[in-house]
């Protein structure tokens, strides 16, 4: 080495090389992502503007009316509660149930597995084709005829499948370590699910059902056929009568009625976004707020 | 060395011809372990020499992974835990267990020491003062009692390692175990802690039998009366303390204790 020494840890033209391709990788990365929340934003902002000024007290406290070309949502947005509930009485305990057994219980064998991978192909069939089971069996075989029962089941036989996998995440994310010092104790298996198992989970399992109530209240597939009617004033009165759905009214205004007022689809499906973002926001909030609790 | 001849009490751990395999992978090779009751006794052995896998099928813990399979016998206090009539929750009651990394269960303290108590009075009523005696009385015992007597409340998981893991240990006395396993009990503790623990260990001698297994030769010879040694999956020796670290019978004991494979 002659002349003027470089200083310690100067850089090279390699390191410069890097630097670039650093660069230009953070960047391309920085852009695919602005690409996935620009439809979001766009989609927001569009019915914010179009739909906006649909919204009022009156709008979602009042039948439609004239042909469904003006007047509100009101038993649209009963319809969505009623079929929402209605398929989480039924999916919850049946869902749960099947997680604590296949976490809990089911021996690590080909069986429990080929279960596992069952119902993780369950939650991939398309809606459309559980609208056809749940017309053939809840409508037709059971009788129930199309009707909030009908729909419900048919959107809990949906949601089963993920209800299953995001419970059963949440009881194998409770360490091993707790169970081992319940059953050291003499614990049976139900006692340390009960005592410790379930009250640690509990919290991902909500979690979990929460989000599944904001994507059950947008389905339009399965309750077309089983129990969502395309017009009736009337809010049900019981699980056996038909109702309207928010997601199906959205369908039927934007497709069926062509003399609908152009701002009132928008003002629907803000409506129906605003319920599901409400839902999923609820759940984010609750999970830190027990992530905050918790201290394992 | 003469043992009194009269009345011979059954082994508190026995076992005879014990293999075991995780799937295709055996770990145990024909054990015939025979520990006293009463006594401290140490397992030593290098790392995965099965040692831990022995203490876990001593209460039937291993049995929850379906691939495991055990051939031979264990006998606690002369009954065989594998014997159709044998229910589980008493082998685990009378067999307590304390791991490596301390696991006090997300509960406060004093759930965690009343938890056991509380699984097993179920229908009996307890009185308040009768429990609040219990937690004290198993406090008291790993000498605990005075650093925790005011946040009885407070979460277990809060404590340090090392008042985690002598909770660890108070919890399991409520449900009165014969026996006391004890895997590497001291592993994740600073050597205050260590030191701590082992005190307290010796301090429960006689009262439970105690099978401890440990790394730290140190502690084996500070802290027990016997000594086994175990090398991949064989019983290699069993004797006392004193005798296997001064006297071994077999080279790869001697081997080991010197450091030779680490
Ligand atoms: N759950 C398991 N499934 C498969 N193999 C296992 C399992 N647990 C342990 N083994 C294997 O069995 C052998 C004995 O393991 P074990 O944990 O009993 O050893 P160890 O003597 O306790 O070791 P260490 O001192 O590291 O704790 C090891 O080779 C290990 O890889
Ligand atoms: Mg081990």
């Amino acid at each position: 080495m002659t002349g003027t020494a470089a200083p310690l840890f100067a850089g090279t033209s390699l390191n410069a090389r890097d630097r670039k391709i650093e660069w230009l990788v953070r960047a391309l990365l920085g852009l695919m992502t602005a690409l996935l929340i620009l439809p979001v934003v766009i989609i927001m902002a569009l019915l914010v503007v179009e739909g906006g000024p649909v919204i009022s007290w009156e709008f979602l406290t009042t039948p439609p009316v004239d042909g469904m070309t003006a007047g509100g949502i009101l038993p649209a947005l009963v319809g969505t509660v009623w079929l929402v509930v209605v398929a989480l009485i039924a999916s919850v305990p049946v869902g749960v149930a099947a997680a604590v057994y296949l976490s809990e219980y089911a021996p690590d064998n080909w069986l429990t597995r080929a279960i596992n991978l069952a119902i993780i192909n369950l939650a991939g069939v398309p809606s459309i084709v559980h609208a056809l089971f749940g017309v053939g069996a809840f409508v037709l075989f059971f009788r129930f005829g199309t009707s909030i029962l009908a729909a419900s089941l048919t959107l809990a036989v949906m949601t089963l499948p993920v209800v299953i996998v995001s419970t059963r995440e949440s009881l194998q994310a409770v360490p091993r370590a707790f169970r081992e010092a319940c059953w050291n104790m003499g614990a049976t298996r139900w006692q340390t699910i009960r005592r410790i198992v379930l009250p640690n989970a509990l919290s991902g399992i909500l979690t979990g059902i929460i989000l599944e109530v904001s994507r059950t209240s947008g389905e339009t597939a399965p309750i077309m056929f089983t129990g969502a009617a395309f017009f009736l004033p009337f809010l049900p009165q019981g699980v056996l009568d038909q109702t309207m759905a928010m997601s199906l009214h959205l369908f039927v205004i934007t497709t069926q009625v062509p003399d609908a007022p152009e701002a009132l689809p928008f003002g629907v499906a803000l409506v129906l976004i605003s319920m599901v973002l409400a839902m999923n926001a609820l759940s984010i909030a609750f999970r830190v707020y027990v992530r905050g609790r918790k201290k394992w | 060395m003469a043992e009194p001849a009269a009345a011979p009490a059954p082994a508190a751990i026995a076992t005879r011809g014990l293999n075991l395999w995780y799937g295709d992978f055996q770990a145990l090779f024909d054990v015939n372990l025979h520990v006293k009751q009463g006594i401290i006794t140490s397992l030593i052995g290098p790392s995965g020499c099965g040692k831990s896998t022995l203490l876990r099928s001593c209460n039937r813990i291993n049995e929850r992974l379906g691939y495991v399979r055990t051939t031979g016998s264990i006998e606690i206090l002369g009954q065989d835990i594998y014997a159709p009539e044998v229910e589980l929750v008493q082998v685990r009651k009378q067999v307590g267990m304390v791991f490596q990394r301390p696991n006090p269960l997300p509960l406060s303290i004093r759930d965690n020491v009343s938890f056991g108590h509380r699984l097993h009075a179920r229908g009996h009523r307890v009185s308040r003062s009768r429990k609040e005696e219990l937690v004290e009385d198993s406090l008291r015992k790993v000498l605990l009692w005075d650093s925790v007597k005011d946040r009885l409340d407070t979460l277990a998981t809060e404590l340090s390692l090392e008042e985690q893991q002598k909770l660890c240990i108070a919890r399991l006395l409520p449900v009165k175990p014969a026996v006391l396993l004890m895997d590497e009990p001291c592993s994740a503790l600073d050597p205050k802690g260590t030191a701590a623990v082992e005190e307290l260990i010796w301090e429960l001698r006689g009262e439970f039998t105690i099978l401890i297994v440990t790394h730290n030769m140190a502690q084996a010879r500070r802290a027990s009366e016997e000594t086994v040694f175990m090398l991949i999956g064989k019983l290699i020796e069993h004797g006392r303390t004193e005798d296997v670290f001064l006297n071994p019978q077999h080279r790869q004991t001697a081997d080991y204790i010197e450091g030779r494979y680490g």
